[in-house]
């Protein structure tokens, strides 16, 4: 079986002047077991996987904490605000996750809604330009609104995120349109996260020249996470190469792929 | 008032009252509670200790909020 040499055919993943492995981002969450999600990780070839900070159960503490499952060496930590409503939660919990000595990264997080867990993205904004002051490197999770994206770059993210489709729900690329513009429109790249539901949903997203996709419960919920984790890693992939390639235009009428001369008399 | 100085302290820890002896530091109620500082993050009273090495320097006192935190898994 040919092997494709992906360095020869795609540049690397830049974002913030560090430079990325694998355009395929993933979660660390929902999953049946700390063994299932470690294997699905490494099937997925991320380097980024994303992290989030709660209390310490006092109780049970080597179980959940993730630093006792993953090798901190080996992925490079994004630690996300997920839960956090409010600008002032979203700030104390980027400043605990900075504290725990990784990185300044943060995919940042703030959720509007409790029913959709749409981003409240006047607070996201305020909380970018706090952040961004403050020296962290900031990951914008917000809708797939251009002027939304605009401001957020303008405010200091190194990346942005518009979702495919509300987290969690597996529905796919809703709006290729918007997705497209944001990538066109944007100079900092555009990590798609959310909503990315299987391989084809993944494949058709970095099919709209993003830089990245972000998922988590594609693969978490998926019966067999690690594969998975390696056809989401394909189609990601693929979708890329594809983007890359530049796609035959659409037609509305038939044209011949063999020759209309040489027919039988 | 020599009895003051023998009253426990009550902190509050990861939202839950929890009394200790005066004198208890840091290091020391994390080491009871078998966590490794290295690992962790602390909030005390709203302010994150970001410096491990004074942990055994941190003397706890009556009344402290102490949040505990670290990373588990999320999307």
């Amino acid at each position: 079986m040919a092997t494709t040499d992906l360095a020869a055919l795609d540049t690397p993943c830049v974002i913030g002047g560090r430079t990325f492995g694998s355009r395929l981002m993933v979660g660390t969450g929902k999953y049946r077991s700390n063994a299932a999600m470690v294997a699905a990780i490494e099937a997925s070839g991320a380097e980024v996987v994303t992290v989030a900070v709660r209390r310490v159960d006092l109780d049970r503490s080597k179980e959940e904490a993730i630093l006792h499952h993953l090798d901190p060496s080996r992925f490079f930590l994004l630690a996300n605000t997920a839960g956090c409503y409010t600008v002032e939660d979203t700030l104390r919990y980027s400043r605990l996750a900075r504290a725990a000595g990784f990185n300044e990264w943060v995919k940042l997080e703030v959720i509007g809604d409790q029913q959709t867990l749409l981003p409240d993205t006047t607070g996201l904004l305020e909380a970018t330009r706090i952040l961004a002051a403050e020296g962290f490197k900031v990951m914008a999770y917000t809708n797939d609104d251009l002027i939304m994206a605009l401001r957020l770059e303008d405010a200091g993210a190194v990346a942005v995120m518009p979702l495919a489709s509300p987290i969690g729900s597996g529905l796919g690329l809703l709006n290729p349109y918007a997705i497209r513009t944001i990538k066109h429109r944007l100079s900092v790249p555009v990590i798609v996260d959310a909503g990315v539901g299987t391989a084809s949903d993944a494949a058709v997203t970095m099919e709209q020249g993003v830089d990245g996709i972000l998922m988590n419960t594609a693969i978490a919920e998926a019966q067999d996470p690690v594969r998975m984790a390696t056809a989401m890693r394909l189609g990601v992939e693929a979708g890329r190469l594809a983007y890359l390639a530049g796609r035959m235009p659409r037609r509305e009428v038939a044209v011949p792929s063999s020759p209309l001369t040489g027919m039988l008399g | 008032m020599a009895t003051a100085t023998f009253r426990e302290l009550v902190l509050t820890v990861n939202g839950d009252r929890r009394a200790v002896a005066p004198g208890t530091t840091l290091a020391d109620l994390l080491a009871a509670l078998q966590l490794d500082p290295r690992l962790i993050v602390v909030e005390r009273n709203r302010e994150i200790l970001r410096d491990r090495a004074t942990f055994d320097r941190v003397a706890l006192a009556d009344g402290d909020v102490l949040e505990l935190v670290h990373f588990v898994g999320g999307g």
